[in-house]
């Protein structure tokens, strides 16, 4: 299992340029059942004995951030009938080429972090740059796209960047700890749906920008 | 001289005998998947044959510079397949920082190229020009990021270094971050010898060309040799993937010989499904393509770097 590990990260960091670079809802929606589907086996193969609480988590993981989420996410697309991106603040090629820069200050930057966790060997290593990886391209997308779903999409994989730093401690943070936070990034998710059906109610598009003309009058 | 001596020769004229055959791989797998029969894969060879026998048309208003382009075209690919260690071990030619030479012969064709595309005054050609020289400068940041990433690898500056025996042990250390630079390449080997998705080779439409547009004005033996010239780009860019992602420097030198041949056939397959499995891409998605692989080959040369 400690095999699976290196890679699986790496085609983490992949899903996030995937993310990045297409303009197509669907997929990127899609590319974030991935993700979610990967850390659900990456929490799995982290630990080294094989315990009930890390398959438990593995297996919630897995349900809610592959399964449940997207089909979510799906249905608010479905409902506001939203297809595509129409114009990120920052461009497809650009927000590519600053995934990519992020990457390298991440790998830059994480050597130098004081270790957390104990017991490094290599692949636990890659672990805290991947975590900075994803939390910056879900910054990214939360902040550079301009429709709901897009925007709910990067606030999950910056989500998912958060995971993946409590999975270096993952002896010491208890079982119950991570599943609370799946928890709650479900709720979340959750009423940003709501939300986001409501905000297409009232202006016919869930463009955020509208939301700029929100005033007292 | 033994045959170990001989072999980089060897592969060479192996190579330089075999590259008609790739593109005629990938044309015949590409109509097998796609339910149809297809030309056969020596389709090239009887084109080859045929283009040399017509004469020669020059338009009026050309002059030198679209002369040139066959003889030119034709030099860079040869020197380029001289510099690539095609028979998995040593190159014929190697220098320290031939890395570079080899990125910028094939700029070089693809300069005189232009050249002449522009020469013709033809307002299609321009176009081809003008796109081939835009995607070109991209790939070419993408090319650099990958072949940075092959020496950091293995601390080589040099093809034969790069591809060669140093790089059989680094895949004991550092796999994923290698075949993440092989796709990269893979992706540049696509937008760089103007296949499917960034060019469609088979398209009859001059507005939606890069590469055939530039070279509708050739005819006869001049014609023939610029396509047997991308037909020996287009085999040494395989041969250089094949050699990054398949070290081969342990085996004997008829092994050696043999994976070459296979490789050739192997890409030539993978370039085949890859344009029957997508259609070329919008003009203005190219970019975003080739950051695609430029953005995997930057992440293997971090993941080396770390």
């Amino acid at each position: 299992m400690r095999a699976l590990i290196e890679p699986i990260l790496l085609a983490v960091v992949l899903t996030n340029f995937a993310v990045l670079g297409i303009s197509r809802v669907t997929a990127c929606v899609r590319m974030l059942a991935v993700q979610g589907a990967l850390l659900g086996v990456l929490s799995i193969a982290v630990e080294r004995p094989l315990s009930v609480h890390s398959v438990a988590l593995g297996t919630g993981t897995v349900i809610v951030k592959a399964l449940v989420l997207p089909w979510f996410l799906r249905w608010a697309m479905r409902e506001t009938s939203v297809r595509r991106e129409v114009e990120p603040v920052i461009g497809y090629m650009g927000s590519l080429l600053l995934g990519a820069v992020a990457a390298g200050l991440s790998f830059g930057v994480a050597n130098r972090l004081p270790a957390v966790g104990s017991g490094q060997d290599a692949p636990v290593g890659l672990l805290v740059p991947v975590a900075l990886v994803t939390l910056l391209c879900g910054l990214l997308v939360l902040i550079t796209r301009s429709k709901a779903v897009t925007q709910v999409v990067g606030y999950l994989m910056l989500e998912n960047g958060v995971y993946l730093f409590g999975l270096t401690l993952v002896e010491r943070i208890s079982f119950l700890v991570e599943v609370g936070v799946l928890l709650d990034v479900f709720v979340a998710v959750f009423i940003m749906g709501i939300v986001v059906f409501h905000i297409n109610r009232e202006f016919d598009s869930i463009s955020a920008e509208n939301l700029v003309e929100l005033r007292e009058s | 001289m033994t045959f170990e001596q001989a072999s980089p020769l060897v592969a060479l004229l192996l190579t330089l005998v075999l590259a008609p055959l790739v593109p005629g791989v990938a044309t015949r797998t590409r109509a097998f998947l796609t339910g149809r029969r297809g030309s056969p894969v020596w389709q090239l060879y009887s084109d080859l044959w045929k283009l040399s026998r017509r004469g020669i048309v020059y338009a009026r208003v050309t002059t030198t510079p679209f002369r040139l382009v066959p003889i030119v075209a034709l030099a860079a690919a040869v020197v380029a397949a001289l510099l690539v260690p095609l028979d998995g071990r040593t190159s014929v030619f190697a220098f320290a920082g031939d890395v570079v030479a080899f990125a910028y012969t094939l700029a070089l064709a693809r300069f005189v190229l232009v050249l002449g595309a522009l020469d013709t005054g033809s307002s299609f050609e321009g176009m081809g020009a003008s796109r081939e020289v835009t995607f070109a400068t991209l790939v070419e940041f993408a090319l650099f990021l990958g072949l940075a990433a092959l020496s950091v690898a293995t601390r080589q500056l040099s093809l034969s270094g790069v591809a060669g025996e140093p790089l059989a042990d680094r895949w004991m250390t550092a796999a994923p971050a290698l075949v993440m630079v092989a796709a990269g390449l893979f992706v540049l080997l696509l937008a760089e010898c103007s296949r499917s998705p960034v060019d469609d080779p088979t398209t009859h439409l001059e507005l939606t060309m890069i590469h055939e547009v530039m070279i509708l004005d050739h005819s006869g033996p001049d014609l023939g040799v610029i396509l047997y010239a991308s037909a020996v780009k287009l085999s040494v860019l395989s041969a250089l993937l094949a050699r990054v992602a398949w070290p081969v420097a342990h085996l004997e030198p008829a092994a050696r010989l043999g994976t070459l041949a296979a490789s050739l056939v192997l890409v030539g397959v993978l370039v085949g499904v890859v344009e029957a499995s997508m259609a070329r891409l919008k003009l203005p998605k190219v970019p975003l393509y080739i950051a695609g692989g430029a953005a995997l080959s930057g992440l293997g040369l971090v993941l080396l770097l770390r």
